[in-house]
C-alpha cells in the first residue's frame, strides 16, 4: 500500500474557510496541552501573547515594525517560489540592500541634494538586493547550478561583508572602537508613521497589490505561472524561461533589498549588528503559509510578527524560559503549514497489490 | 475565487484576533501604592549558559535576597542585540518597571532611545559608554583578574601556546586578551597567546569550534571571552587545561579548569538598587575592580602548584593596595612599538578605547 498526495482539482468555499480556521484551532489546542504540561495557564498565556502583540497602540506598532521586513522579504521569496526557484537567500539580499543604503547615507550624502538621499538610498538598496539574487539566478539559467546552495551561501557572504564594513573601514571613529557605522544624517532617515513603524509599511502594501496584479492580470504573470507549473509546456509555447527567471529573480531580490533599506534607514539608522535576525528565513514560512499569494502574505506576515512580538510575553509575563517562546511559535505554525498543504492536496491510499500485479504482468510480457 | 476565499479566511482570523485583544487591552491596570518596586533584567543568552548570563542572574537573585518584598525582579533571556531589543526594553518601561538592567553591549543604543521616552524609569546598561540623566553604565575591571589568571597559564603551559576563544574585537575583549597575555608573559616571555574570533557572545557550537581549532594549532591551555563553558569542555576532552571566565567554571567542568576570572555583579546591583529605593540614585559610569569586589579570581584548581598560587596572590595584593595595576609601562604592541613608557600608566580613557594587541598575542585586533 502506498500513500500519495494528489493535487485537488477544486475545493468548496466552505473548506477554504474551515481548513485554515481549523488548523489554527488545532494549533491552539496542541500548544495549550504543552503549556499545561509546563504548568502555565494556557488561556492566560494566550491573552498575554496577544496583548503583547495587539493589546495597546505602542505594542501594535511594534508588531508592525516586525511585520514590515517579513512582508517585503515574503513577497520576494514567493515570486521566486512561483517559478519553483528555491530562493533561500532573502536574508543575504536584505543585508546587501542595507549595505547599499548605508553606503549612500554615509558616503554619497555630502555630494547629493539632501532630499534626494533617501530616494537614491532606496534605489541603490533595491539594485543591490537585485544583484544579490541575480547572481544565483544567472548561475542557475546558464550553468544549472543548484540555487538552494548558492542563495544560502551568499547569505553568509553578505552578512560577513556587512560585518567587515562595520568592524573595519566603516566603523564609527567616535564609537570608542565598538562595531557599527556612524549614525546616518537625519535626512537619510525613513519617516516613521506610528511609533517605530515606518513608511516601509506603505511600500509593502502597495507592492503586494502591484505584484498580485502582475501575477494574475498580466501576460508576464501568466508566463511565470506556466514556467512554474509546467516548464516543458512553457518551452513548447515559446516562453523564454531563462529570461523570465532572471527578471523575476531581480525583482524578488529588489524586494528583499528594500526590506534591508527600510531596516537601516527606518529602524537602526546605522549599519550595525542585528540587521539580519532571520527575517529572510522566516520569509519562507510567510510565503508558504500565504500559499504564494501576495495579498495573503501581508496578513500572514502580520500574524507571524504578532507571534514573535507576543512571544516575548511568554517570558515577561508567564516566566517561562526563552526556549519555550520558540517552541510555542513552532507549535502554532506547524499545524497551519500542514493545513495549508491539505488545502492544495489530498491524501490517497493506493493498494500495492495492483501495482505488483501490473509489474508482474509486464515482466511476463517481457519474458 | 479559490484564492480570494483563503485570503478572506486569513483576514477574518487576523481581525478577530485584533478585536478580541483590543477588548482585553482596554481592561484598566490598577497600580497599588505600596507595590514592590519592579526591576527587570535583559540577558543576551539563556541563564543556563553557566557563564555570562548565569552570573548576572546570580546578581539578580542576590538582590531578591537582600531586599525581600521591597522589590520584585524578573528577567528575559536570549534577547538579540541591536534594534530589536528596543521593543523589549520599552515593554518593561510601559509595564511600570522602576528599573531595567540591560546586560549586553548591543543594547546600548536601543536603551538610550527608550530612556528618552521614560524619564522616570532608571536604566542601567552594562559595558557601554552612553549615558543619560536616567541611564547609567556599569562594568568591572575584569582585566585585573584576567592578568592574574594569565600568570597561572604562563606558568603551566608546556607548549608555550595558549589559545584564546574571543567574541568580538572590541575594546572590552582586546583589553582582556592583553591583560591575560601580560600576565602570562610576566612569568614566561616565550609564551604566545593565539586568538580566534567567533563574532558571537553566545553560540556553544562556534565557541567549541574555536577552541578545537586552537587545540589543533598546538595550544595546551584554552582561555576564553565567551558566554558558555564549551571551550573549557573542548580542552578537557583532550585531557588539556583551561582558564575559565564569567563564573567559576571548575564547578561545571572539573579540575581541568585551573582558575577563572569571575563576575560578582551582586556587589554592584545591591548598591545601585539601594540608591534607587532611597531616591539618591544619580546617573553614573561605574567601573569597579578587584577592590570593589565586582570582579574576582576564583579559587584555584588543585592542579595549580602552591608556589604559582602564592605568586598570583602576591600580585593580587599589589593590585588591591593600589600600588600597581595591569597597564603600567613599559608596554609594547605586537610590532614592538612602545605604547606605554616605563614608569607611565594608561589612562582609563585609553583602556576603554584599546584597539591594539600587546607583544605576545598572535592574531589581529581588528578584522
Amino acid at each position: 500500500m502506498r500513500i500519495i498526495f494528489e493535487k485537488r482539482k477544486s475545493m468548496s468555499r466552505k473548506a477554504m474557510f474551515l481548513v485554515p480556521a481549523g488548523s489554527f484551532l488545532i494549533s491552539l489546542i496542541l500548544t495549550a496541552i504543552l503549556l499545561a504540561i509546563f504548568k502555565a495557564n494556557p488561556w492566560a498565556t494566550y491573552v498575554a501573547m496577544f496583548k503583547g502583540a495587539f493589546g495597546s497602540w505602542p505594542n501594535f506598532t511594534e508588531t508592525l515594525v516586525k511585520a514590515i521586513p517579513l512582508m517585503l522579504t515574503g513577497l520576494g521569496v514567493l515570486i521566486a517560489f512561483r517559478l519553483k526557484f528555491w530562493n533561500i537567500g532573502a536574508e543575504g539580499q536584505l543585508t546587501f540592500g542595507g549595505i547599499a543604503a548605508a553606503w549612500v547615507a554615509l558616503f554619497w550624502s555630502p555630494n547629493l541634494p539632501q532630499w534626494t538621499v533617501l530616494p537614491v538610498a532606496i534605489l541603490m538598496g533595491m539594485l543591490a538586493g537585485a544583484l544579490w539574487a541575480g547572481i544565483p539566478a544567472l548561475l542557475k539559467v546558464r550553468l544549472k547550478v543548484d540555487e538552494v546552495l548558492t542563495t544560502l551561501m551568499l547569505n553568509y557572504v553578505a552578512i560577513l561583508f556587512a560585518e567587515h564594513l562595520y568592524y573595519g573601514p566603516w566603523r564609527d571613529p567616535k564609537g570608542f572602537g565598538f562595531p557599527g557605522t556612524p549614525p546616518f544624517p537625519e535626512f537619510a532617515w525613513l519617516p516613521r508613521i506610528a511609533g517605530r513603524a515606518h513608511m516601509g509599511l506603505i511600500f509593502a502594501i502597495v507592492l503586494a497589490v502591484v505584484i498580485w496584479f502582475i501575477l494574475n492580470r498580466t501576460r508576464w504573470g501568466f508566463e511565470l505561472k506556466v514556467i512554474g507549473n509546467n516548464p516543458t509546456a512553457a518551452q513548447t509555447q515559446g516562453i523564454r524561461i531563462a529570461r523570465n527567471i532572471m527578471i523575476a529573480l531581480l525583482f524578488a531580490g529588489a524586494l528583499s533589498g528594500l526590506a534591508g533599506v527600510c531596516e537601516v534607514t527606518g529602524i537602526s539608522r546605522r549599519l550595525q549588528q542585528g540587521l539580519s535576525i532571520g527575517y529572510g528565513y522566516t520569509a519562507i514560512i510567510v510565503a508558504w503559509l500565504a500559499q504564494l499569494n501576495p495579498i495573503a502574505a501581508i496578513f500572514v506576515a502580520l500574524l507571524i510578527a504578532a507571534l514573535l512580538v507576543g512571544g516575548d510575553q511568554v517570558q515577561m509575563m508567564m516566566g517561562l524560559p526563552a526556549a519555550m517562546g520558540l517552541v510555542l511559535q513552532g507549535m502554532l505554525l506547524f499545524p497551519m503549514l500542514a493545513g495549508a498543504l491539505f488545502t492544495e492536496y489530498k491524501l490517497r491510499l493506493i493498494r500495492s497489490p495492483k501495482i505488483t500485479d501490473a509489474a508482474t504482468k509486464q515482466e511476463q510480457v517481457a519474458t | 475565487m479559490k484564492k480570494s476565499g483563503r485570503i478572506t479566511a486569513l483576514a477574518v482570523i487576523v481581525f478577530l484576533a485584533l478585536g478580541f485583544f483590543a477588548i482585553q487591552g482596554l481592561a484598566p491596570s490598577t497600580v497599588a501604592a505600596k507595590e514592590p518596586a519592579k526591576i527587570a533584567f535583559i540577558y543576551v543568552g539563556p541563564i543556563g549558559d553557566l557563564g555570562w548570563s548565569w552570573e548576572h542572574d546570580r546578581g539578580r537573585k542576590m538582590l531578591e535576597e537582600k531586599f525581600g518584598d521591597k522589590i520584585k525582579t524578573t528577567y528575559i533571556e536570549s534577547v538579540p542585540e541591536g534594534p530589536d531589543a528596543a521593543r523589549v526594553i520599552r515593554q518593561y518601561a510601559m509595564q511600570g518597571y522602576k528599573a531595567v538592567f540591560a546586560t549586553s553591549f548591543g543594547y546600548m543604543d536601543p536603551m538610550v532611545e527608550v530612556a528618552r521616552d521614560f524619564p522616570k524609569v532608571y536604566f542601567e546598561h552594562c559595558s557601554g559608554y552612553k549615558t543619560a540623566p536616567n541611564m547609567s553604565t556599569y562594568f568591572g575591571r575584569m582585566y585585573q583578574p584576567r592578568y592574574l589568571s594569565g600568570i597561572v597559564a604562563g606558568k603551566m603551559t608546556k607548549t608555550n601556546i595558549i589559545g584564546y576563544a574571543a567574541a568580538f574585537p572590541i575594546p572590552e575583549v582586546i583589553r582582556g586578551i592583553n591583560a591575560f597575555t601580560l600576565g602570562a608573559q610576566s612569568v614566561n616571555p616565550k609564551v604566545q597567546v593565539r586568538v580566534v574570533w567567533t563574532n558571537t557572545w553566545f553560540d556553544p557550537v562556534k565557541e567549541r569550534e574555536a577552541a578545537v581549532a586552537l587545540l589543533d594549532a598546538g595550544a595546551d591551555i584554552i582561555a576564553q571571552h565567551q558566554d558558555t563553558t564549551e571551550p573549557q569542555k573542548a580542552a578537557q576532552e583532550r585531557g588539556l587545561m583551561s582558564i575559565g571566565y564569567d563564573s567559576d567554571m571548575r564547578g561545571f567542568v572539573g579540575d581541568s579548569v585551573l582558575v577563572s576570572p569571575i563576575w560578582n555583579w551582586g556587589a554592584y546591583y545591591v548598591d545601585t538598587v539601594n540608591a534607587m529605593l532611597q531616591g539618591t540614585w544619580k546617573t553614573h559610569q561605574y567601573w569597579g575592580g578587584l577592590k570593589e569586589g565586582i570582579v574576582q579570581l576564583s579559587a584555584f584548581s588543585p592542579k595549580v602548584p602552591k608556589d604559582v598560587q602564592n605568586m598570583v596572590m602576591a600580585k593580587q595584593k599589589e593590585i588591591l593596595s593600589g600600588s600597581w595595576d595591569v597597564f603600567h609601562g613599559p608596554i609594547v604592541d605586537q610590532k614592538g612599538k612602545q605604547m606605554v613608557p616605563a614608569g607611565g600608566k594608561m589612562s582609563d580613557k585609553d583602556m576603554l578605547n584599546m584597539s591594539f594587541f600587546v607583544k605576545g598575542v598572535v592574531g589581529k585586533a581588528g578584522q
